[in-house]
């Protein structure tokens, strides 16, 4: 589906669904350098139990126009506008993963009333990215695609046993950060860099907070971290699961979404 | 290639990866070594889970003509051996081709291929795929100009293998990638003879690997299986070519595999259309066997090679060979290129040409003892085959001179014996031959 936001057109994956004028709003929002495609799975999920499902490519990601932004400020103030284009109620539950989390909770503060439930995955407040990796990125090197996919997988999920028959997660991640366009996987980070953990304050939607065991890129830690710091959260830990919860655990991941997202 | 100033961290070694990519412990029993799911069918635990998996919405197996356990682990371990983002597994490599045709191709359009190919692959786009309008335009491998002419607007791949046969020229996948990229197209590469050991097609450009796993992949000879990999390379809505991955598909709910997901299209489909309707899926057993194989995949190629080499040097230094075609030696037209793109060695298939035509190559392969004779490659015991009256029967005498094959030519699959006694078998033939020549008994 593609709609136009500041003159630039806007790709989202919609999960195969045909919504209802009624039906709720559910936004999809993926991490630095990636794009609509992580969610396939959880998006055609939720559109077939009868959500409008708007799996997003951010600006200058994917299939959408235009620049990619600089701040998680920015981008959340964007997917305000997007709420507004997409949702008939201008309000949606937000699902972000990683650099989507914070967006997701920069919306929550920024933009409250359009928010109905947030579900962060793999987050962190702040979450600064190591220079080694920036600076790899900023020279759109290899080196820099690699220390994320490796860094992003637990031990187990680097040598695979994938629960999806016959594809190979670490290759998957490393396709898509190679295919993002110059110096997007640079700016995302950057962004993620710069964000403060400031607003966290003004989040009082439910919110569900999804940590991975073996996490290195965002540490258990720093997530329990964002889930102490909010008044109305669920948090739930997945065992053996990396940063790439979305791949190594996809199950697991759609049955703490589907519960905590009734249909 | 330049040096980066910036460091990747380590990654995990290939040999690590043919024991144990895409498998861990058992979860349930502890086994070690990864089980024979040998069931049809998968429970679903409740109706919307059943749902779920059928609307890929859930990561999972149904039914095993559709996806098994023990499948998936060699499907992931080829994928990441070859450098691929997933693979499907088949029930020949011949299958494994038909699968990667028909998940783009539709009837009304073109493949232009090397001309240097499997028999049977040759039967197939020739003579089989154009019954059902698939139409194909075969070309020198040595010359990726005469690919980029080849190109018809109803062109949608182009192909070849890495290593052909049995002229073993070596495709120059660097180049033949840019053409097709340069035309909007992607390369589907056979790799059957070199393996992701000696040469991972999709790092060089291809978008689209394919095996035959009854080869070296499985060394053991005892099994029939192909697969698919594919590189998740190729953006399929560039341009309009490719309905099956940029348009709804009707079969599955008006799904646009591209649009939905991106680097996994066209594997997706291959699963979701191709492995579900023309069924050629691969046992649990064999995917089994060929695992058992895969493991000892580095060791058993590092030894191919070198017997290869030294069965080559070996013969063509004899006075009744006329030559010998393996680009391991500085005699093949490919050497230099072979070097470039096959660091690790070009082989164990080759073949030679003896004094004498096609009488001295029936003496010579009746004279073998510790070679087989058979239509077969790869195996860990040394083979050995006469191209013109077996492989190749059904081509034409002119295009079997295009292919560079001779009355007399000898294909030999040099397997893992001691070198001194493929050398001690081969020179008791070549005696056996020069007898024939000289009239002796």
């Amino acid at each position: 589906m593609r709609i136009d936001i500041n003159g630039n057109e806007v790709f989202y994956g919609t999960g195969s669904g045909t919504p209802s004028d009624a039906a709720n709003t559910l936004i999809f929002v993926h991490g630095a350098g990636f794009d609509h495609t992580i969610w396939v799975m959880p998006a055609r999920y939720f559109a077939r139990h009868g959500w409008r499902v708007v799996a997003l490519d951010l600006p200058g990601h994917g299939r959408s126009q235009g620049q990619a932004l600089t701040s998680i400020a920015q981008m959340a103030d964007w997917l305000a506008q997007v709420i507004d284009a997409v949702s008939p109620n201008q309000q949606a539950s937000v699902v972000g993963h990683s650099m989507g989390s914070l967006v997701a909770m920069s919306l929550a503060a920024r933009h409250a009333n359009k928010v109905q439930k947030l579900a962060l995955l793999g987050t962190s407040a702040p979450m600064p990215v190591a220079d080694v990796l920036l600076n790899a990125a900023l020279d759109n090197d290899q080196a820099a695609i690699d220390m994320t996919n490796t860094w992003s997988h637990s031990a187990r999920g680097s040598l695979g046993s994938s629960q999806n028959p016959g594809v190979s997660n670490l290759h998957i991640g490393e396709r898509l950060l190679q295919q993002a366009g110059a110096g997007v996987f640079h700016t995302d980070l950057a962004a993620c860099n710069g964000f403060t953990a400031d607003g966290l304050a003004e989040v009082k939607q439910p919110t569900l907070v999804i940590i991975g065991d073996e996490d290195k890129m965002t540490p258990p830690r720093a997530g329990l971290a964002v889930a102490d710091q909010l008044p109305h959260v669920q948090q739930r830990r997945l065992a053996g699961c990396g940063h790439s919860m979305l791949s190594e655990q996809p199950n697991q991941v759609l049955d703490e979404l589907a519960a905590f997202l009734p249909s | 290639m330049s040096e980066s100033k910036h460091r990747s961290p380590t990654s995990t070694g290939f040999d690590t990866l043919a024991l144990h990519a895409g498998q861990s412990p058992d979860p349930t029993t502890g086994a070690r070594a990864t089980p024979i799911y040998q069931s049809a069918a998968f429970v679903f635990p409740d109706s919307d889970v059943a749902a779920g998996l059928f609307n890929i919405e859930r990561a999972g197996h149904v039914y095993s003509r559709l996806s098994n356990p023990t499948n998936a682990v060699l499907e992931e371990r080829m994928a990441a051996l070859d450098h691929g983002i997933g693979a499907v597994v088949t029930a020949s490599g011949q299958a494994a081709m038909h699968l990667a045709v028909t998940t783009l191709l539709s009837a009304g359009d073109h493949i232009v291929s090397s001309r240097s190919l499997y028999g049977g692959t040759h039967n197939l786009l020739e003579y089989t795929l154009s019954r059902f309008g698939i139409s194909t335009t075969f070309v020198d491998p040595r010359d990726p100009a005469a690919f980029a002419a080849a190109i018809q607007d109803n062109t949608k791949l182009l192909f070849g293998e890495v290593l052909g046969n049995p002229g073993l020229e070596v495709l120059d996948i660097p180049k033949i990638s840019a053409v097709a990229h340069d035309n909007g197209l992607p390369l589907l590469v056979d790799a059957t003879f070199t393996t992701p050991y000696l040469c991972r097609p999709i790092d060089l450009g291809a978008d689209l690997v394919m095996h035959s796993a009854t080869k070296f992949l499985s060394g053991h000879g005892v099994v029939i299986g192909g697969v698919v990999v594919d590189g998740g390379t190729f953006d399929w809505m560039a341009n309009d070519k490719f309905p099956t991955l940029s348009k709804p598909y009707a079969g599955f709910h008006d799904l646009v595999f591209a649009e939905e997901f991106g680097p996994q299209a066209f594997i997706t489909r291959a699963r979701k259309e191709g492995i579900r309707d023309f069924g050629a899926c691969m046992a649990p057993m064999t995917a089994f066997q060929i695992l058992q194989g895969l493991e000892t995949l580095p060791l058993r190629m590092q030894r191919h090679v070198s017997n290869a080499l030294e069965v080559a040097h070996y013969l063509e230094a004899h006075a009744l060979v006329e030559h010998v075609s393996h680009p391991g030696l500085s005699s093949h037209p490919d050497y230099e290129l072979a070097k470039e793109i096959l660091p690790l060695g070009a082989g164990a298939v080759f073949s030679f040409e003896l004094h004498g035509g096609r009488e001295a190559g029936r003496v010579f392969i009746e004279n073998l003892s510790l070679f087989s004779h058979l239509a077969n490659v790869g195996d860990a015991k040394s083979l050995v085959i006469h191209p013109a009256s077996t492989t190749h029967h059904r081509v034409e005498e002119q295009a079997l001179r295009s292919a560079g094959i001779g009355p007399g030519l000898v294909r030999l699959s040099v397997g893992l014996e001691d070198p001194r006694d493929l050398i001690s078998d081969l020179k008791g033939a070549l005696r056996a031959v020069e007898r024939g020549l000289s009239g002796k008994s």
